[in-house]
């Protein structure tokens, strides 16, 4: 046996231009086997569902919207909790898993010595957040669907509205990783994404609160992903919407831009 | 240009205000072990990461396969194989799953990729540990992947950053003893060290750094013969007579260094100098004669040791 291979392996000039998609395939041999932590992504929001969407909704009762039509509690909040789960799927991959991998196993560091760049790592890594997420939203969608929770055929957009929050947070999460120094820093991810969770509309509408608490609302980029999803789920489609997804889509491209220069300086010193 | 592989002119890296490399000139030819021999801090790692193309050069000119470090990066990384200093295995993966995700990263298929990891497993002796993760691995185990891995796109250039460091002696061992055989086979080897042994074993021509310099360039013999003696005498002595006797002991070799523990004599006739200690009345607790290293030559060039 020779460890010297008789001819080049890769010639240069024939080689990928885009990588990004290497990084989803590491990611995926390394998430095989860990598909408990996947299913985990799946339930949480549906149970949220199940408990607040479906029990406190019992007591709740129907919701009645400004134009006048009526539907359940459970309905309403849906589309609500499938935009959160996709905030916090992302968010979850960008900073912990992101962060470890940083710190710990100098696995990038590794990566850009081989033709991979950091932009291609960058994209790759927020990808593969979107691509997890697009799993989540199809299955929740589904699962609204059979309870019958979904207005029309709109619904189906909410996969790719879905995927576009799950961008947009991915890109500032991975953005606000190149800061973080220890894994205290992580407490004030949680302290802002809770809130977020609980304040974007996502529970009760915003009307119940006084015209300046509803501006502030309105800087979450989660009540615009919350409002965006809802649209579809409920098939109330209006130009609004296109408000909501250029905030997103606004918001994930500063993210990416930062997340990709940053990780630049920090890897290639 | 001229054949090498690397060629570096005035290449310099500064972090800041501080320069790590300064200004260093070397080329680097097919075929050859080239290494860099230097204390921690000299500036190796930095200039490793200059030429893997992953740290931008600060000043002065440098290219590898001829081109330019700063443009055609992913050119020139599809043609190394890169052992870093501190291992960076992915732990999510197997042993086999890191040879099979780096062979992707170059691009290649997975027919091409599954033989290489057969014959890179058996290069590495883990073929065993195959669906193993890594993470049990002892470190010498670690390190030989890691080469292992640095081999995936058989490389024109393999550049291992201390590849023994940390390693107990067993495992240095067998990991030199693959290194050899890489040499052999003809593979172009980068290898910085501070283990004088390790570059006078594995490098054909090494250059010395020293806080960012490079302070001589040779073949391990050649900067023996020009910088130290063919033999050293190594005195110790109590604390209470070793200044008088160093005061005595003008004439007897070519030279001497006076160390905290030890006087060494640098001389070509170890049986000469020792005679003439005994004529002078000088006696030494502890006496030991031995060919000059690499660590002679560095103690001659800057005054210290590699080791502190
Ligand atoms: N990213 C960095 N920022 C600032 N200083 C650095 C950085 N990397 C290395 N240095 C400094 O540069 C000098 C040379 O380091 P290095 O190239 O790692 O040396 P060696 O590999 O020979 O031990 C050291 O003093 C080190 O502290
Ligand atoms: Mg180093």
């Amino acid at each position: 046996m020779s460890v010297q291979a008789p001819s080049r392996i890769t010639p240069i000039g024939t080689m990928t231009p885009f990588r990004a998609q290497r990084i989803w395939e590491k990611n995926y041999i390394a998430y095989r086997r860990l598909w408990k932590v996947v299913f985990s992504g799946f339930f949480e929001p549906v149970f949220y569902l199940l408990a607040v969407g479906v029990g406190t909704g019992s007591l709740v009762g129907n919701i009645e919207l400004g134009d006048g039509s009526v539907l359940s509690y459970a309905s309403w909040i849906a589309p609500a909790l499938m935009a959160a789960s996709a905030m916090n799927g992302s968010v979850i991959e960008t900073t912990f898993n992101i962060f470890f991998k940083l710190q710990f196993g100098k696995v990038y560091e590794g990566i850009l010595t081989t033709p991979m760049k950091p932009m291609d790592i960058a994209i790759g890594e927020i990808g593969w957040a979107l691509l997890r997420g697009v799993l989540y939203s199809t299955a929740f969608i589904g699962v609204m669907f059979a309870f019958g929770m979904t207005e029309s055929p709109w619904a189906l957009m909410a996969i790719p509205a879905a995927t576009l929050i799950g961008f947009a947070f991915g890109a500032v999460g991975l953005a606000a990783t190149t800061w973080m120094k220890s894994w205290q820093d992580f407490d004030l991810v949680t302290l802002a994404t809770i809130p977020l969770f609980l304040f974007s509309g996502t529970f009760f509408p915003i009307d119940v609160y006084p015209p300046i608490l509803q501006t502030a609302v309105k800087i979450s980029p989660l009540y615009h992903g919350a409002e965006l999803l809802r649209g579809f789920t409920l098939g109330a489609i209006d130009w609004t919407m296109l408000g909501h997804a250029a905030f997103l889509v606004v918001m994930g491209l500063v993210g990416s831009a930062i997340a990709a220069r940053r990780l630049d300086g920090m890897l290639r010193k | 240009m001229s054949e090498s592989l690397v060629q570096a002119r005035g290449l310099t890296k500064k972090f800041g205000d501080f320069t790590a490399v300064d200004a260093v000139d070397f080329d680097i030819q097919p075929g050859e072990a080239f290494g860099f021999l230097g204390p921690n801090g000299a500036g190796k790692t930095s200039t490793m990461k200059m030429i893997t193309t992953v740290s931008p050069i600060t000043e002065g000119k440098m290219t590898v396969f001829g081109l330019d470090p700063a443009s055609q990066g992913r050119e020139i990384r599809s043609r190394l194989g890169v052992v870093p200093q501190e291992d960076n295995l992915d732990l999510e993966l197997t042993v086999a799953e890191n040879l099979y995700i780096y062979g992707r990263y170059h691009d290649m298929k997975k027919p091409e990729i599954m033989p290489r990891i057969d014959e890179l497993l058996e290069f590495a002796q883990l073929t065993e540990r195959r669906e193993s993760r890594v993470e049990p691995l002892s470190g010498g185990m670690k390190r030989r992947l890691t080469i292992a891995r640095a081999l995936i796109n058989d490389p024109d250039l393999i550049i291992l950053d201390e590849p023994t460091t940390g390693l107990d002696p067993q495992a240095r061992h067998l990991l030199w003893d693959r290194l050899y055989r890489l040499k052999r086979e003809g593979a172009t080897l980068v290898i910085t060290t501070h283990y004088m042994d390790e570059a006078e074993q594995l490098c054909d021509r090494l250059v010395v750094m020293d806080q960012g310099k490079i302070v001589a360039e040779g073949s391990p013999r050649d900067l023996i013969t020009r910088y130290a003696t063919k033999e050293v005498v190594e005195l110790r002595f109590g604390e209470e007579v070793k200044d008088q006797a160093v005061l005595q002991m003008a004439g007897l070799a070519e030279r001497s260094e006076v160390l905290a523990d030890r006087v060494l004599l640098y001389t070509e006739d170890s049986e000469q100098t020792q005679d003439g200690l005994n004529q002078k009345g000088i006696h030494p607790e502890q006496v030991l004669v031995r060919r000059s290293t690499l660590e002679d030559v560095f103690l001659r060039l800057t005054g210290r040791g590699l080791i502190d």
